[in-house]
């Protein structure tokens, strides 16, 4: 057996596809990526080597607005675990205590995570419409007229009225996996606290949810990463604007490299979103570890 | 437990409460792509639609391009599921039953992958694909497609082919089987459930995806559906049927595909997240 599984050829031949992909399009790339960052280049001629330059011009620059980014995405990761998980975990530990029509819930409420981003995003366009979408129509009808705003064009209201639909479509997702966490526990243990007297908020407070504690982390886990990497919905529905009052570090790195040409610049902040998620997913990790310890 | 409290019945009544939060804004949009302006946008704003205005989904068809897009959307998301399953499971195979030096190192590299967002490829890819002409073609976005849904791919495999017995694959070997058969013949039909949940996975990612679709396609000959559905806008910022209309053909294939499997759909995700 050790000798056949030893056998070169097939080791080549089974991990060949998948390491030549993986070298390729993922590990070159970010080489490329981290030499980029430090030119000063606009993609045909004058390559300058600025060394770390474009950092620098990252957290002391104003114009290039990279710092407010870096506000904006905090917001919105702090935003999806301190709003959306709770609510999330809210609805799966309802959800678990076999009510009527469990499974139409979970259902509907997981739909909106299978749709497309843009599809989400245009259709929230359509909502937030000054003159026709259904906020400021329903405004008006209840007479509140003076509520009425631009929603996605007001520097106020931008990153709220973006925030909203990426609440909408993922809560389902958290709520699922968190679900399925409280599904999983043995009822056994539940009953046997509630033979011993304990109440159903004591069970949940004391049994289900520290029991539920590696979901949790994987969801916060994945609300925060995937807050850090957001770019489809605010593409589609302000592109970071107005006056980058939604910009976050994905959107304007692509519209420094593919807009305004600027390549080295563009980079260091791809950079800045790789080494971002990494210290995050560590920082989590560490986080849980030594509460469970 | 049994029996329903005043509790459980506020518990319901929220419940239907959030659903119909949750639901609206979809129901909205298939009404809307029915109705024709002077219904949406102030006749009748959130009823049923009077007039069932089907044109709407033939403009969307016909001159918004939709079926193109469709078409673009389907191949280039029909290849990437494929070779994904492929190459995630023959890499499986690999990285957890072959013996060879490095593969611990080689595995702990892909697990990285899961982290790694997409932007960090995207500028050298593109350069490389502008260098090679290769812009403006299914394959600019099936090979980073493939490489990017790779690790969880591996993932999802590794965690499921730890739960399968050695013995059956030590038997096959004694009676001669080559590595070959042993990974088609035994190891490969037992992976079944995996390979379901890998597809499941990687098709909802290569379907909505956008960032690479957007800056690898600039011709109107292989763009997908996302893509399609931004130009649509922009061409249709006053006429909103039409445009309900694509909205409603785009979610149209994952509607059908949930009413049928969506247990699977949910236990795909959750073992994707969870398990792996």
């Amino acid at each position: 057996m050790d000798k056949v599984m030893k056998n070169k050829t097939a080791i080549f031949l089974f991990m060949f596809p998948a390491a030549l992909l993986f070298t390729t399009i993922i590990i070159i790339p970010i080489v490329m990526s981290g030499y980029y960052s430090l030119l000063k280049w606009n993609g045909f001629t004058d390559v300058d080597f600025i060394g770390l330059g474009n950092y620098i011009e990252l957290f002391t620059s104003k114009s290039a607005g990279f710092p407010r980014t870096i506000g904006n995405v905090m917001l919105f990761t702090a935003m999806s675990v301190f709003i959306q998980l709770p609510i999330a975990l809210a609805l799966a530990l309802i959800l678990s205590r076999k009510i009527r029509g469990e499974k139409f819930f979970v259902a509907v409420f997981f739909f909106p995570v299978l749709m497309s981003t843009v599809v989400i995003g245009q259709l929230w366009m359509k909502i937030y419409n000054p003159d026709y979408g259904i906020i400021n129509s329903a405004l008006r009808f209840l007479g509140l007229e003076s509520l009425t705003r631009v929603w996605l064009g007001d520097q106020n209201t931008a990153l709220m009225a973006v925030f909203i639909p990426m609440l909408w479509q993922y809560i389902g997702y958290h709520m699922l996996l968190m679900y399925a966490g409280v599904k999983s526990i043995p009822v056994e243990m539940k009953e046997a606290s509630y033979i011993d007297g304990a109440t159903e908020l004591q069970i949940t407070r004391y049994i289900t949810i520290p029991l539920l504690k590696p979901v949790i982390r994987v969801c916060v886990i994945f609300a925060v990463t995937g807050s850090l990497k957001a770019f489809d919905l605010i593409y589609v529905l302000t592109k970071g604007g107005p006056a980058h009052a939604s910009e976050v570090p994905s959107t304007l790195m692509v519209s420094m490299i593919f807009l305004r040409n600027r390549y080295g610049f563009g980079s260091s902040i791809a950079i800045f979103i790789i080494f971002i998620c990494f210290f995050f997913a560590i920082l989590i990790k560490k986080i849980f570890k030594t509460e469970v310890d | 437990m049994g029996r329903e409290t005043l509790g459980d019945k506020i518990i319901f009544g929220f419940l239907c409460i959030w659903a119909a939060v949750q639901i609206f804004p979809l129901y909205w949009m298939l009404t809307f792509s029915l109705k024709s302006n002077s219904e949406i946008f102030g006749d009748n704003i959130i009823g049923i639609p009077r007039e069932w205005l089907w044109s709407n989904y033939e403009a969307a068809m016909t001159v918004g391009n939709m079926a193109k897009y469709f078409l673009n959307s389907f191949i280039v998301t029909g290849c990437t599921v494929i070779l994904t399953a492929i190459i995630g499971i023959m890499a499986t195979y690999g990285l957890t039953r072959m013996v060879w030096r490095g593969r611990k190192a080689a595995n702990n590299l892909i697990m990285l992958g899961l982290t790694i967002p997409v932007h960090a490829a995207i500028l050298p890819v593109f350069i490389v694909l502008t260098n090679l002409k290769m812009t403006n073609s299914y394959q600019a976005l099936i090979v980073p497609y493939t490489a990017f849904a790779l690790s969880m791919a591996i993932l999802i495999g590794n965690s499921f082919i730890e739960g399968l017995p050695k013995e059956l694959e030590e038997a096959a070997c004694i009676d001669g089987c080559s590595v070959y058969g042993i990974f088609g013949r035994i190891v490969l039909p037992l992976m079944r459930p995996a390979l379901s949940t890998i597809v499941i996975f990687t098709f909802l990612n290569a379907w909505n995806e956008l960032m690479f679709a957007v800056i690898f396609i600039s011709d109107s000959a292989h763009r997908t559906l996302p893509v399609g559905i931004q130009t649509l806008s922009g061409s249709y910022t006053t006429d909103w049927g039409p445009i309900g209309a694509a909205l409603v053909l785009a979610t149209f294939p994952v509607l059908i595909l949930y009413c049928f499997m969506s247990g699977k759909i949910q236990e795909s995700l959750i073992r994707g997240a969870i398990k792996g």
